[in-house]
């Protein structure tokens, strides 16, 4: 069964595991979210979930959204985002989220909004080679030519050029749980998530490493 | 003070090592496994730098002349498989890094110890 929970990001650190090695982790605030509408088929044409994640003063929002989360019964928040379900995880309106839908050891796919880098050139933003830096060159980070001749006197569409970057959103997959704490909403994976500290981000399990059966995944 | 650092601190071990200064003689002691079993090795020599104070990546590094060749060894502080430290002989040196003493060899690369 796969799980979904909003969070945002924290501090990356290290720790030391039972044998000594240093494996590199990133703090995770996650959930608890609240389920604000469950849509289905017959009224929605598909079938999803919404959650409601960080509590906010009722002023600070819409009277609508007000209002949505008042049919609900949750208290106010920031931040809904939406889910599609395999059909499996029935949750409920008004059910709540937490942390420890994900276990230690399992493996889980964090999706955020990557940094802004602004105007990138080529080598930044597609990975470019550029040229050396030395023996005469006269050019560097250059994305070098951009097509052919009078046939087919044309720059095909798709090219990769230079251009804004960054400020999408992004999915790491596949990092391992390292530790759940309920009592605090933490959660810590292994490696790098995308975004900055305080970003928002949206974790679920892992689609192409599914939790190992008879456990929860 | 940073909002997650009771969670980072949790790499940092319970009690600390020995306390040691730069360019002191000590017997590192690390655990190593030889197939089932583990042993602890010792590790001798002058501790020349010191890098980062506290955290889990900070580091320390001991110099030592094995069969005339310079050895030098980073220990993490706060690594599980460093399992103890004994100040064998304190020094009194003016820099935070003798990486000088890399250049030098036999009586040039003595330090100046502390006595009492």
């Amino acid at each position: 069964m796969a799980h979904f929970i909003l969070g945002r990001k924290g501090r990356m650190a290290q720790l030391f595991t039972e044998d000594g090695r240093c494996i590199p982790v990133t703090v995770l605030e996650a959930g608890p979210c609240t389920v604000t509408q469950v849509k289905s088929v017959e009224s929605d044409g598909y079938v999803a979930v919404q959650l409601a994640y960080e509590p906010i003063r009722e002023q600070l929002l819409t009277k609508p959204l007000v209002g949505h989360f008042k049919k609900t019964g949750s208290v106010p928040c920031r931040i809904l985002r939406e889910t599609i379900v395999d059909g499996a995880q029935g949750l409920a309106l008004g059910a709540v989220v937490a942390c420890d839908v994900f276990e230690k050891g399992q493996f889980v796919d964090v999706a955020g909004i990557i940094k802004g880098r602004g105007t990138a050139g080529v080598m930044k933003r597609h990975g470019f080679k550029g040229r050396p830096a030395s023996h005469g060159h006269m050019c560097q980070r250059r994305p070098g030519s951009i097509g052919m001749h009078s046939e087919p006197a044309r720059v095909f569409k798709g090219k990769k050029m230079a251009g804004h970057y960054g400020a999408t959103r992004q999915t790491t997959q596949n990092l391992e749980v390292i530790s759940v704490d309920r009592e605090r909403n933490l959660l810590l994976v292994k490696g790098a998530v995308p975004g900055h500290i305080g970003g928002l981000v949206m974790i679920r399990s892992a689609k192409k490493r599914p939790a190992v059966a008879g456990k929860k995944g | 003070m940073n909002k997650h650092d009771d969670v980072v601190n949790k790499a940092l071990r319970a009690k600390p090592l020995a306390v040691f200064g730069i360019g002191d003689t000590v017997d590192v002691q690390v655990l190593i496994r030889e197939g089932e079993k583990e042993r602890i090795q010792i590790f001798n020599g002058t501790v020349i730098a010191r890098r980062g104070k506290i955290g889990p990546s900070a580091t320390f590094t001991v110099r030592r002349i094995v069969q005339g060749e310079g050895v030098e060894r980073i220990f993490p502080i706060n690594s599980p498989k460093v399992v103890g430290l004994v100040v064998k002989t304190r020094v009194s040196v003016r820099r935070a890094k003798l990486f000088y003493l890399r250049k030098r060899v036999g009586k040039a690369a003595k330090l100046k110890e502390i006595i009492g």
